[in-house]
């Protein structure tokens, strides 16, 4: 978590539903239309995305995440912020799968996720912080053993995994080891592998950590077409002008609660949302320190 | 300058104590292991001062040369060992090169391998108790090699840094270090054989050692307790030349390696999909080929392979020392080739999950069932394994000349081998221990996880052994029956016990994987 948020600048304000270069090839729209969730038999027709219910986190003395609720609709694209240490990558790690809570629920789309783990990680595609890859696969090997994992053809995996390394801009280096590739391109792959089955929910932990602004538009570009198609995406980010932007709901967590959720004009209620997040978190402060620094 | 890193190094080594008792336990351990040596090495060397003055030059010559080759050769291959005074850290500070230099050069002496090359290199003079001036000549001598072995060996590691910089050559490397490895203790003993039968080689060796910079700074004494000037002073300045050449490449290299950042090496390709193109495109398959394609890059993986063309080569120098009489040796040791690789195989697996490390998310994300990964990562090792295991039962039988006995080795072997990947399915998946992460050197141990990592060991062989023993005793009472009933019953029971192992196995380490796979992954996460 020593990474700074990257600077602003590297994502220039767009306009709302404006069209962006189209940098990506026509033919990656099919891939990354997600499968239609599974019709929800027990909660109503709107049963959201993702629904977390009291999910408490503790390691050791620390309380890492104290009783976060929240709702993501079906459909959304929802922003997590939310200061180093706030408990977002526990949240999610809860919330995907892969980290047992101490107390609380899961449901994604209506499916208890620590019950049925298996059903319920089919419907998910993540991007965890922090992690390996088996980066001793070269790039197209690695979307490849991700798509065959998930009981996928041979003949589909083929294509998509063509598909998505001319979308990443990565066809060039499909056949160099993960190992040897850059941060960004390390994060590059591993979204390609959490797409490669067109999961309903995507979940991504700083997907645009160390990523050129490239890179990043064409990612952003895939991400709206794929919420546009149905799909519902999660990102936790520091980069609160990027979270304004592109997400249409937002969560500002901090001290593993919830301060604020919604949609992303209701919590910035008239301020800019990095200013409404400094408000709810608070911690700035001046300081008149350091005088020594100045070189003049 | 001199006196701040040899402090550093003393700082360093005093926190890394305070991490845990383990690592207190192992100093201790190797200050006593040092402290042995040191002394026997001593003892040795007053009780050569004894005999011939030819002898005690020779010996003092030859295993002098041995002490520097290591200084020179070991650290290119145990990268990573002990980086903590590693060059690449002081490039942000400025300290002039003059300074650094000496410091680094001094404090390579802290340590348990330096101060014992001290001491021993200083009681060389023991050897030469008779002869005031050749004792001399040995102080001088021995403080040469000592400054041979230190700024050689930093004068190695720093001018090949940019190449052990390229991830592939230090990969291949740190494989190639199994062989030395492997093999010494045996080519010792042979050496020692052979030595014992001809004593006449040594002089040659020694003579011809003595003009190398490894063998020169020894060589100065015995030249003249001989009284033979000219000689000492040619080896002499042999010594000196050479040190101050290796002083001059250091320096060089450090200089180059301050100003040019690390890394650049080329990146690594590999065409096509490789195994994920050869296996059933199923979940099953996709895993085998993933740990099929680590088999072969990643060298903590490699490592074990690369061991297994030794095993007959360590049998039969094992075999042929344990001859009586002068005879061929004990051929039939040959035997135990094709268990032995299994269990190898066997047992390479019983640490998947720590080896993944954090990687394993993908495939705990993916939903793939617990019993489908422990099958795909047998599946990899069975496809290496059964040929391998199978030729070399094979091949020993053929060795041993006992054809009779072919049916129950194979089927032994086959046995231990599916019973191995059984055990080692539930072992890597209920026994976790800290290994290597991705990337590091194969010896690089992990810090404080000795206890829990023999221990887990230990469980593991102990149960592997316990369940090879039906076909194990099916087989030995074929070889000390001579009826061949026994070994077809070998067979019979090795196949079928071990199949039926390696299922349950499979069986219960996929049900640990499904329950406890977040679990799994929390614990490798620990593994800094």
């Amino acid at each position: 978590m020593a990474h700074d948020p990257e600077p602003r600048d590297l994502f220039p304000p767009t306009t709302p539903g404006a069209p962006e270069a189209p940098t990506a090839p026509a033919e990656t729209a099919p891939v990354l239309a997600p499968a239609a969730p599974p019709a929800p038999s027990t909660q109503g027709p709107a049963a959201p995305a993702l629904s977390v219910r009291g999910l408490w986190k503790k390691f050791g003395e620390k309380i890492a995440v104290a009783g976060i609720d929240l709702d993501v609709p079906a459909g959304s694209f929802y922003g997590l912020v939310g200061p180093n240490g706030a408990g977002k990558t526990t949240a999610l790690s809860m919330a995907t799968g892969l980290l047992r809570p101490d107390f609380g629920t899961v449901h994604v789309h209506g499916l208890d996720l620590w019950a049925n783990p298996l059903e319920g990680k089919r419907m998910l595609g993540i991007l965890p912080d922090g992690v390996r890859l088996f980066d001793r696969l070269t790039g197209a090997q690695l979307i490849t053993y991700a798509g065959l994992l998930r009981g996928m053809d041979r003949q589909t995996v083929a294509e998509r995994t063509a598909d998505l390394l001319e979308a990443l801009g990565l066809a060039a280096d499909a056949n160099t080891f993960v190992v040897d590739y850059s941060a960004g391109m390390t994060k590059k792959i591993a979204l390609a592998s959490a797409l490669i089955h067109a999961p309903s929910l995507l979940v991504l932990d700083e997907p645009f950590e160390a990523v050129d602004p490239v890179s990043a538009a064409n990612i952003r570009e895939i991400l709206n077409g794929y919420v546009a198609s149905g799909g519902t995406v999660i990102v936790s980010s520091h980069v609160m002008d990027l979270v304004q932007r592109m997400c249409d709901h937002v969560a500002v967590i901090a001290g593993g609660h919830v301060l604020a959720a919604g949609t992303v004009d209701e919590v910035r209620a008239g301020q800019s949302l990095e200013d409404r997040f400094v408000d709810l978190v608070g911690g700035r402060h001046t300081t008149e320190g350091l005088s020594w620094l100045r070189t003049s | 300058m001199v006196a701040h890193l040899v402090r550093l190094k003393l700082t360093l080594m005093r926190n890394t104590l305070k991490k845990s008792v383990w690592q207190t336990i192992g100093l201790a351990l190797g200050i006593l292991y040092g402290l042995g040596i040191a002394t026997m090495a001593l003892i040795g060397l007053a009780v050569l001062g004894t005999t011939a003055p030819e002898t005690a030059g020779q010996i003092v010559t030859i295993v002098g040369s041995v002490v520097v080759i290591a200084w020179w050769v070991v650290p290119l291959f145990a990268f990573g060992v002990d980086a903590t005074l590693d060059p690449q850290r002081f490039v942000t500070f400025a300290v002039p090169q003059r300074q650094l230099l000496a410091g680094l050069a001094v404090a390579g002496l802290v340590g348990i391998p330096g101060v014992v090359t001290l001491l021993v290199s200083l009681g060389t003079t023991l050897a030469w108790w008779r002869s005031p001036v050749a004792a001399l000549a040995a102080v001088v001598g021995g403080l040469l090699a000592v400054a041979m072995c230190v700024v050689g060996s930093r004068a190695t590691t720093t001018a090949l840094a940019p190449l052990l910089d390229s991830r592939r050559y230090r990969e291949v490397l740190s494989i190639a270090a199994f062989v030395p490895l492997m093999l010494a203790g045996p080519i010792i003993g042979w050496a020692t054989a052979a030595i014992a039968r001809g004593q006449d080689v040594l002089p040659v060796i020694a003579d011809v050692l003595g003009w190398t910079p490894f063998g020169a700074p020894w060589a100065v004494a015995s030249a003249v307790a001989d009284g033979a000037w000219g000689l000492a002073l040619a080896r002499l300045a042999i010594a000196v030349v050479v040190v101050a050449l290796a002083w001059v490449v250091w320096d060089r290299a450090l200089a180059k390696a301050l100003v040019a950042p690390r890394g650049g090496a080329s990146a690594g390709k590999s065409k096509g999909l490789g195994w994920f193109d050869r296996f059933p495109a199923t979940p099953v398959g996709a895993v085998a080929a993933r740990c099929l394609t680590y088999w072969f890059r990643d060298p903590r993986y490699s490592g074990s392979i690369a061991v297994v063309p030794l095993l007959p080569v360590l049998l039969w120098f094992v075999g042929s020392s344990m001859g009586i009489d002068g005879g061929d040796g004990f051929r039939e040791l040959m035997l135990v080739l094709g268990p032995l690789t299994a269990f190898t195989f066997g047992f390479a697996i019983s640490a998947d999950i720590a080896y993944d490390h954090t990687a394993f998310w993908t495939q705990l994300s993916s939903g793939v069932t617990g019993f489908a990964d422990r099958a795909g990562r047998v599946l990899a090792a069975a496809v290496l394994g059964v040929p391998v295991v199978t030729i070399f039962a094979v091949v020993s039988v053929a060795f041993t000349g006992r054809w009779d006995l072919l049916v129950a080795t194979v089927g032994l072997s086959l046995g231990v081998l599916a019973t191995g990947l059984g055990v080692s399915s539930v072992v890597s998946a209920r026994l976790l221990y800290p290994v290597p992460k991705p990337g590091d050197s194969p010896f690089k141990s992990p810090q404080g996880a000795a206890m829990a990592t023999m221990f887990a060991q230990m469980i593991t062989m102990l149960v592997l052994l316990a369940l090879s023993l039906p076909a194990a005793g099916l087989a030995l009472t074929n070889v000390l029956t001579g009826d061949a009933v026994w070994g077809w019953l070998a067979l019979v029971v090795g196949i079928g016990l071990g199949g039926l192992f390696l299922v349950l196995g499979m069986r219960w380490g996929g049900r640990l994987v499904d329950q406890r796979g977040p679990e799994l992954l929390q614990q490798v996460m620990s593994y800094k």
